[in-house]
């Protein structure tokens, strides 16, 4: 009901979207903005749909990556060869259907990781705080004193090249990032004045309070989580690019482009196709992202 | 009857529109001020009232909120222009008038803003540039609308301080160098540096503690008297009402539900609401063992009732109340009431 | 106010300090053996004692810290590069130049197209323009760098001739480098400037600055986007954060004589001592950068300025006033 009746109340009740008690916890209300944002499920969809991908690889790609023929060598995209072939006769849309096992993956993986060491590490520092707090922060001031791609560079260099050494290498650049913002969570909630006043208020209302805390600061780990990944696929990419960590024969899309940097007034199809299957990767998590930061913060949309 | 009056509201509806819900935040409120009087608007914390301050001054943040109808009419000149409402998404025509008369109505509005009418906030801690000198932030509403030069403005703004009661060494200090109650001061001394002839105060006094308070209540009432500003403030304290007000009206969802001068509203109190507000104030004459406080919440401006507002928590109420949405009744010269049970003058 | 900026500037030395540890660290851990590499295949056993003993190698770890750190400071020295037996402190300065020319282009370009963006963005929230520039700035985000170099010397190297594919030491050579690394850095600058913005604009001095009649211009520019520059300085110094990541990889791409390709080199030749040096050099470079950003927030933030006026003076200076205005 209403004092006054106009044309907009009118248009929000045919579309049953009226929605008049507005009291619902906070993350409930972030899910289902989420859940209404399309970009952000498209970035979703498209994610899970290239980590399919690269699991069934061997079913989808149409040739074995590996095969070289050189009586096709250097062919434009065509019917039998989606993407074209490179210099050696390999089928590059194969090459980059079995990529899909390698950054995506290694990049959430390497999150995941850092999420469990530097998590942990800005957790214990943010519980605890005083000297542990000092000691664990001017650690991590150290690290970050040195540029994150250099860092991963450097432990490849001791490490040597491969999937396992990426993974460890990648998952050590992120380690700062995901403790300095774990910590500032922890700090967020613990310094609430409603945590503080615990006493006073009754642990059951303590409950209640932590509900609408603890969704905020998760969300804001979550979507440093989702930066990270984008972060790091980039990463991979890039040290692979240069010759660092995973180099040929590996079809990862980084090592398949600097294959083709050498083709590239000749072949320019052998550039052009996993760059843009980066590129596509990347925008997806940045789009699911971005979603998760309007879900949480509307105002700031 | 006095001259001119400063401002005239009429029947203001005032939605603010989201995805989910339209927030009926005021409904169909008129009122007037005259020079030199001072008028309390009292009402809980959602009743609206601030929305009615923001919307005198065209403040309102456009995209959410929407004025549906109404007119307001500060020194015979009309700010509200209701006559293109674009009805759909494509109605171009109807967006480019709109756009066209918001335009010219926000010219108009910047010309009178912190000269004529001047808003005063309810946070002085937030309510100031943090990077500014306090003594700039006066020299920016002179600069705004009188035609002197810098050192003119300078020394005005040094007068406004010094008359609010702060050094005027301290012009080249920032914000966060004032402990509240100074803010406050600052505020004031830039809401009344070009003379206004109307000041809204939106709870100007909220946010500090009870001395500080009491000093600048005083203050602002003898730089009223002094200039001969006329006052709307808006405050959920009766105390500050009496000790500043002339007349005041009582705001509930969006409405109001009574309004009359001091003497109507505090000896002559007719409307429950009201009653009920009276009543729970503690009193040290009486013995009480328990407050008494008006049982309830105050309605969902989202979800308002087509009849009395107050209905539900309402100890006067009857069948009748729930016919209609009640009409404003003048149960005595200036004393309007919006209750079925007042009876009007001359009704017995 | 000085205080502040020594009390900054000296906090390299134990950044610095825990830098040199790890590096060291990775010097005991990386495979490789300085003598094999420095003296050619033919040298005779004492001629590789001698040079294993004049390396300091044979002795215990922490002398060989401690003449490290000492090599650094009082000499410079980083050591000896596997390939060219040259200092690569050296080679490190030659390669500086390159590398800060376009780090520094990037950051001016990418500030400079960036800022007014994020402010278009926010003031027109909501609008096909915020929508096209949100969109910009995720698609920018998403752009690995070095393909954006090779698509860029596809068009103009290849296709349309206009710009050399490979830095040939003039001007023209360094447009591609600098507009890949910027790239990223103005869809990241103008996102950020965007949400800080926003949140200026929603502040309660900003309505104050309206109700004083002012001009929306000026709201926007002296009020609002005043205050966003704090979060923004402190952007800038994560930009160029990632302005050097990237230069890494770019320098690669177009052969640019700088740093970054030093090191990339370096890792791919196994010249693990040079690889070192030049961790040791950037780290060195992103703390100077990041202490001038601290410097430039006491600019910006006169919150900062104040705090360190003698607190008593102050004190002192502030009662006065309470008790003329109580009085």
């Amino acid at each position: 009901m209403a004092k006054m009746m106009t044309p907009a109340m009118e248009r929000l009740h045919k579309k049953k979207r009226y929605n008049v008690t507005g009291v619902s916890s906070p993350g409930r209300e972030a899910w289902k903005r989420l859940a209404r944002n399309k970009t952000a499920i498209a970035g979703l969809v498209i994610v899970v749909f290239l980590l399919l991908v690269g699991l069934f690889a061997p079913f989808i790609a149409p040739y074995d990556y590996q095969v070289q023929d050189y009586t096709k060598m250097l062919q434009s995209p065509s019917a039998e060869h989606l993407f074209g072939t490179d210099n050696l006769g390999r089928d590059i849309f194969s090459r980059c259907v079995y990529g899909a096992r390698y950054s995506l993956p290694i990049g959430i993986v390497c999150v995941i990781l850092g999420l469990v060491v530097g998590g942990g590490l800005g957790v214990i520092a943010a519980y605890f705080g005083g000297k542990t707090d000092n000691i664990i922060m001017r650690f991590i001031d150290i690290i970050q004193a040195i540029p994150s791609t250099l860092l991963c560079i450097a432990l490849v260099a001791i490490l040597g090249n491969g999937v396992i050494q990426m993974i460890i290498a990648i998952a050590a650049g992120s380690i700062q990032g995901m403790t300095k913002t774990c910590r500032a969570a922890i700090f967020m909630v613990k310094s609430n004045e409603y945590v503080e006043s615990s006493k006073s208020i009754g642990v059951s209302n303590l409950m209640i309070m932590l509900r609408h805390l603890v969704p905020n600061a998760v969300g804001i780990i979550v979507i440093n989580a989702a930066n990270a990944v984008s972060a790091n696929i980039l990463t991979v990419s890039s040290l692979s690019y240069i010759g660092v960590g995973l180099v040929s024969p590996t079809p990862e899309w980084g090592a398949i482009l600097s294959e083709g940097k050498a083709y590239i007034s000749a072949a320019p199809h052998m550039v052009l196709f996993p760059g843009l299957v980066i590129a596509v990767t990347v925008l997806a998590f940045n789009l699911f992202g971005n979603g998760l930061r309007d879900a949480l913060d509307p105002r700031l949309k | 009857m006095s001259g001119n009056k400063i401002l005239e509201v009429r029947d203001l509806v005032v939605h603010y529109e989201t995805d989910e819900a339209v927030t009926e935040a005021v409904n169909n409120v008129s009122f007037d001020v005259v020079p030199g009087e001072i008028l309390g608007i009292v009402g809980e914390t959602g009743a609206g009232k601030t929305t009615i301050g923001l919307s005198i001054m065209g403040l309102l943040p456009k995209p959410p909120s929407h004025v549906i109808q109404g007119s307001i009419r500060i020194n015979g000149k009309e700010f509200i222009d209701t006559r293109y409402e674009p009805k759909s998404f494509f109605n171009l025509a109807a967006k480019r008038m709109r756009k066209k008369t918001d335009r010219h109505i926000e010219k108009v509005y910047r010309t009178i803003r912190g000269k004529t009418i001047t808003m005063m906030f309810q946070d002085p801690m937030t309510a100031l540039n943090p990077v500014m000198y306090v003594g700039d932030q006066i020299v920016e509403v002179i600069k705004i609308h009188e035609n002197v030069s810098a050192a003119e403005a300078h020394k005005r703004a040094c007068d406004m301080l010094e008359m609010v009661g702060i050094s005027a060494s301290r012009f080249k200090e920032y914000p966060h160098q004032f402990s509240g109650g100074m803010k406050q001061r600052v505020v004031i001394a830039i809401a009344l540096a070009c003379r206004p002839d109307l000041i809204i105060a939106d709870e100007p006094t909220t946010a500090l503690d009870v001395t500080i308070q009491a000093q600048v209540l005083k203050m602002m009432k003898e730089l009223q008297e002094s200039l001969g500003t006329a006052m709307m403030f808006i405050t959920h304290d009766f105390g500050v009402v009496a000790e500043i007000c002339s007349k005041c009206m009582v705001v509930y969802a969006g409405e109001i539900v009574e309004s009359g001068t001091l003497e109507h509203i505090f000896e002559n109190t007719r409307h429950p609401y009201t009653k009920g507000l009276f009543n729970s104030l503690p009193n040290l004459d009486e013995d009480a063992d328990r407050l008494k406080p008006i049982l309830g919440l105050m309605p969902n401006p989202m979800d308002l009732p087509g009849y009395c507002s107050f209905y539900d928590r309402c100890e006067e109420r009857c069948d009748r109340c729930k016919e209609k949405n009640p009409k404003l009744i003048e149960v005595e010269p200036g004393h309007l009431v919006r209750c079925v049970h007042a009876k009007a003058m001359g009704v017995e | 106010m000085v205080r502040y900026i020594l009390k900054r500037v000296f906090y390299i030395i134990p950044v610095m300090f825990g830098v040199l540890v790890l590096v060291f660290l990775m010097k005991i851990v990386m495979p490789g053996d300085p003598v094999t590499e420095l003296l050619p295949a033919s040298a005779s056993l004492e001629q590789k004692e001698a040079l294993r003993d004049e390396l300091g190698l044979n002795d215990p770890i922490a002398k060989q810290f401690v003449d490290y750190v000492w090599g650094i400071i009082s000499r410079g020295d980083l050591g000896t590069s596997y390939k060219t037996k040259q200092p690569i402190a050296t080679e490190l300065m030659q390669r500086f130049p390159h590398t800060a020319a376009i780090g520094l282009s990037a950051l001016l370009i990418s500030q400079i197209i960036a800022t007014p963006l994020g402010i278009l963005a926010a003031v027109k929230q909501y609008s096909w323009v915020d929508n096209l520039i949100v969109v910009f700035t995720i698609v920018g985000a998403s752009l690995p760098s070095f393909w954006l170099a090779l698509m860029m010397i596809m068009w103009f190297s290849v296709d349309l001739g206009w710009l050399p594919a490979m830095y040939n030491g003039t001007l023209s050579g360094l447009v591609m480098p600098i507009i890949s690394v910027a790239f990223g850095s103005i869809a990241a600058t103008a996102r950020g400037v965007r949400t800080s913005m926003l949140e200026m604009i929603r502040q309660d001095y900003v309505r104050t600055a309206r109700a004083k009649g002012q001009k929306e211009s000026i709201v926007i520019t002296n009020h609002a986007f005043r205050n966003a520059l704090v979060p923004v300085v402190a952007g800038i110094g994560s930009a160029l954060g990632a302005l050097l990541g990237g230069s890494l990889i770019v320098e690669t791409v177009f052969a640019v004589p700088g740093i970054g390709k030093y090191v990339t080199d370096a890792v791919t030749q196994r010249n693990y001592p040079a690889l070192q040096g030049g961790i040791v050099f950037l780290a060195l470079m992103y703390t100077i950068i990041n202490i001038v950003v601290d410097i430039l927030y006491t600019v910006v933030d006169p919150r900062l300025k104040t705090t360190f006026v003698t607190a008593k003076k102050r004190k002192t200076k502030a009662v006065r006033e309470e008790a003329a205005a109580n009085g």
